[in-house]
C-alpha cells in the first residue's frame, strides 16, 4: 500500500475490495458448479431439489467421452513434449552464454503473445499443407507450440536458484557432462519440471481456438462444449464446465505446492 | 627442476582484450606447498582454472606427473577442487557428497563404503555422514570439501580462497589442519588466496601475481624479507621506499641521492653510477628518534599518525619532501620516545638493512622485454 494511502482508508476497505475482485471473478463459476447439481431442465435461483442425473448423462455420453479422451491424450502428450523443450530451451539459457541469447530467449517466449486467431488459421494453413491438418497430431503440435513457453519460463525461475559451480564441482569430481546435468541439474530442477508438466498440461486441455482450427472432426472438450451450446442450452454444460474447471484448478494448485514448497528449502542456492 | 611433478609452461589467457594470465610458468615438486596470491583480478584463479580445466589456456602446457593434461577434459583431469563457496551438493548427505567422486569413478560399493568411512573418520565427520549438507556449521561443511576432493587420491589438490567462508577464529583453526593435513598426505596443493596471512603460513613457496604476470615466486622469507618489485614491497606490506640516484665510488662507499637527502647504502654491487634505484626499508628495521645524530641513515620526518596493533604501534611518518615511511616500534620505545602527532622526528636504519629493489632497476634500465 502506498504510504500515503495508509492512513486515509482504513484496513477493511481493500479487504473488502479484494473480496469483491475474488466474488466477481468466480461467481459465474460457481454458479456453474450450482447448476451441475440442479435438478431442473433451466438454470435459474429458485431450483426444485438436488440431483446428480446431468453427470449421469454426461459420463454416458459416448462423444462427449471419446472429446473427453482426445482432450486427456493430447494434454498429455503437449504436456511432455513442451516440459521437455522448455526444460531444454531453459537450460542451455542457464548454461551457456552465446552470442544473440537475448534474442533467442525473447523469440522463444514470444508464441502466447500472438493473437489465437492468427495462430490458430497460420497452423491450420500449414498443417494442411503438409497433410495432417485435421488429426490430434497437429492439435498437439500446436499446443506445444504456446504451452513450451511457459515450461520454460517455470524452469528458468528454478534454475536462476541453482549455483553454477555445482554442475562444475560435479565435473571436477570426474562426472561426464551427462552424469552432472543427470545427479545436480535435474535433481534440482525436478519440481519446476513437474510443475511445467501440470501447467502445459492445463494449457493445453483447456485450450480452444487452436485446437476447433487444427483439430477438425477430432474434438477436444472445449470444442465439444462450444459445439453443443451452439444447439441448445443443455444443462450437462455445467457439468462438463465443472469438471474441466476442478481438473485445471486441480493441476494449478498441485503445481504451485509443489514450486512453493521446494524454493527456500534446502534445494535452493547456499547461502555461502 | 627438471623432473617436476606438476608443470606449467608459459600459461596464458585473454578474455577478448583483456588479458587474465599473461605469462605463467612453474615447476611444482611434489608435495610441495603452494600459494597464489594477489590483489583480486591478478590472474590467480584464472591460473588455478586452467589448471583444473574449467578455462581453457590460449597457449602453454601443463603437465602432471609426466603427462600432458592440458588437453583433457575437465572429467578427466583429476585435479580435485575445493571451491571459495565449497559448492556442496545441497541436496545430497555428507556421505552421498563424499562418495560422488567415487561413484563417478566407477569404484564399487564396498571399496567405496571403505575409503568413504576412512576420511569421515579422519577429518571428524562421521557423525554428520547421513546428514543433509545444509545442516552443518561451516567449519563441518568445510570438511566436507576436504573429504569430498581427498577421497579421490588426487596427485594435487587445488584450492580457491577455501577459507574466506569461515569466521576469522574458524579460518586460523582450519589453516592448521590443512598444513597438518597435507604434510602427512605429502600431496602437492596449490593454494589461491588474497590473505598474507594464510598464504605466508601455509605455503612452501608463494607465487605473488598483479595484473595477470607474476611478480615473483619465493619461500615466505624470501618475499617478506626481500621483495623483488615495488608491487611485492607494497603488497607485503611494511616496507618503506625511497627513491634515489646511485652516487659515489664502487668500492664500497655508495650512497642514494634522495630528496630527503644521502644515505648509505651497503650490498650495492652491480649498481651504477647515476642509476635511479628504489631503496626499501622494513618498517621493523627502522629506529625513530626525536633527537638527530644516533644512526647512520637519518632522515627527518613529522610524525603523522600511531597505529597500534597489540605488542607493536605502527608510525607513519613524512619526510620534508613528502615521502611516507613506516616504522614499527614496540610499546615501551614509544613511551620513551615522547612525541605527539605532528611532531619533527628522526627516522633512522642500519645501511645493512635496506635494500634496493631489482625490478625497479630493470624496468628503468631498459624497456623490459616479455617473452610472446
Amino acid at each position: 500500500m502506498p504510504p500515503h494511502l495508509k492512513h486515509f482508508l482504513p484496513k477493511a476497505f481493500w479487504i473488502a475490495g479484494l473480496a469483491l475482485v475474488f466474488l466477481l471473478l468466480y461467481a459465474p463459476i460457481l454458479s456453474a458448479v450450482l447448476f451441475s447439481f440442479s435438478a431442473d431442465r433451466f438454470p435459474s435461483l429458485d431450483m426444485s431439489g438436488f440431483s446428480t442425473q446431468w453427470y449421469a448423462q454426461v459420463l454416458t455420453d459416448r462423444a462427449m467421452l471419446e472429446a473427453l479422451g482426445n482432450s486427456l491424450t493430447v494434454a498429455a502428450i503437449t504436456a511432455l513434449i513442451a516440459t521437455a523443450l522448455g526444460f531444454a530451451a531453459a537450460y542451455a539459457d542457464y548454461r551457456f552464454r552465446f552470442f544473440g541469447q537475448k534474442a533467442v530467449l525473447a523469440l522463444a517466449l514470444l508464441p502466447p503473445t500472438v493473437p489465437l486467431v492468427i495462430l490458430g488459421l497460420a497452423m491450420l494453413a500449414f498443417f494442411s499443407r503438409i497433410g495432417i491438418a485435421g488429426t490430434l497430431m497437429a492439435v498437439v503440435a500446436a499446443h506445444v507450440v504456446i504451452a513450451a513457453p511457459f515450461a520454460m519460463a517455470i524452469c528458468r525461475l528454478r534454475l536462476a536458484q541453482l549455483d553454477e559451480t555445482l554442475e562444475t564441482a560435479a565435473q571436477n569430481l570426474g562426472a561426464q557432462p551427462h552424469s552432472a546435468l543427470a545427479r545436480i541439474v535435474l535433481p534440482h530442477t525436478l519440481p519446476a519440471i513437474l510443475a511445467a508438466f501440470l501447467i502445459t498440461f492445463a494449457v493445453s486441455f483447456d485450450e480452444y481456438v487452436i485446437a476447433w482450427f487444427t483439430g477438425g472432426l477430432n474434438e477436444t472438450i472445449p470444442v465439444a462444449v462450444l459445439t453443443t451450446l451452439q444447439g441448445q442450452v443443455d444443462p450437462t454444460i455445467h457439468v462438463i464446465g465443472t469438471m474441466s474447471f476442478s481438473v485445471t484448478l486441480t493441476l494449478v494448485l498441485i503445481a504451485l505446492a509443489v514450486v512453493l514448497s521446494q524454493s527456500g528449502g534446502a534445494m535452493s542456492k547456499e547461502e555461502t | 627442476m627438471t623432473n617436476a611433478h606438476l608443470k606449467m609452461d608459459g600459461l596464458a589467457k585473454s578474455y577478448g582484450s583483456f588479458i587474465a594470465v599473461e605469462e605463467f610458468s612453474l615447476d611444482i615438486a611434489q608435495g610441495e606447498f603452494i600459494a597464489i596470491m594477489g590483489p583480486s583480478g591478478c590472474g590467480k584463479t584464472t591460473t588455478l582454472r586452467m589448471l583444473a580445466g574449467l578455462e581453457t589456456a590460449d597457449r602453454g602446457q601443463i603437465t602432471l606427473a609426466g603427462n600432458r593434461i592440458d588437453q583433457l577434459p575437465v572429467w578427466e583431469r583429476e585435479t580435485p577442487m575445493v571451491w571459495q563457496s565449497l559448492a556442496l551438493f545441497p541436496f545430497m548427505t555428507v556421505r552421498e557428497n563424499v562418495e560422488f567422486g567415487l561413484k563417478m569413478r566407477g569404484i564399487s560399493g564396498p571399496e567405496r563404503k571403505r575409503r568413504v568411512d576412512d576420511w569421515l573418520e579422519r577429518l571428524g565427520i562421521s557423525t554428520y555422514a547421513e546428514r543433509n549438507v545444509a545442516r552443518l556449521s561451516g567449519g563441518q561443511r568445510q570438511r566436507v570439501a576436504l573429504a569430498r576432493s581427498l577421497v579421490l587420491k588426487p596427485k594435487v589438490l587445488l584450492l580457491d580462497e577455501p577459507l574466506s567462508a569461515l569466521d576469522a577464529h574458524m579460518a586460523i583453526k582450519m589453516q592448521g589442519e590443512l598444513k597438518t593435513l597435507q604434510r602427512e598426505l605429502g600431496i602437492t596443493f596449490v593454494y589461491v588466496t588474497h590473505s598474507h596471512s594464510e598464504a605466508f603460513s601455509l605455503a612452501d613457496r608463494v607465487v605473488i601475481m598483479d595484473g595477470g604476470r607474476v611478480e615473483q615466486i619465493g619461500s615466505p622469507q624470501d618475499i617478506f624479507l626481500r621483495p623483488r618489485s615495488k608491487f611485492v614491497a607494497q603488497f607485503v606490506g611494511g616496507i618503506s621506499l625511497l627513491e634515489g640516484k646511485v652516487r659515489g665510488k664502487e668500492d664500497g662507499n655508495r650512497f642514494l641521492e634522495t630528496r630527503d637527502g644521502k644515505v648509505r647504502l651497503a650490498n650495492c654491487t652491480g649498481l651504477s653510477q647515476g642509476e635511479t634505484v628504489d631503496l626499501a626499508i622494513r618498517a621493523d628495521r627502522i629506529s625513530v628518534t626525536v633527537n638527530p645524530g644516533w644512526g647512520e641513515n637519518e632522515i627527518a620526518c613529522t610524525l603523522i599518525s600511531e597505529e597500534f596493533a597489540g605488542a607493536v604501534v605502527n608510525l607513519h611518518l613524512e619526510t620534508t619532501s613528502g615521502h611516507s615511511l613506516v616504522a614499527q616500534v614496540q610499546q615501551r620505545e614509544l613511551d620513551q620516545l615522547d612525541a605527539s602527532t605532528g611532531a619533527r622526528v628522526y627516522a633512522s636504519w642500519h645501511p645493512d638493512d635496506g635494500f634496493v629493489l631489482e625490478e625497479a632497476r630493470q624496468t628503468r634500465g631498459a624497456p623490459k622485454v616479455r617473452a610472446a
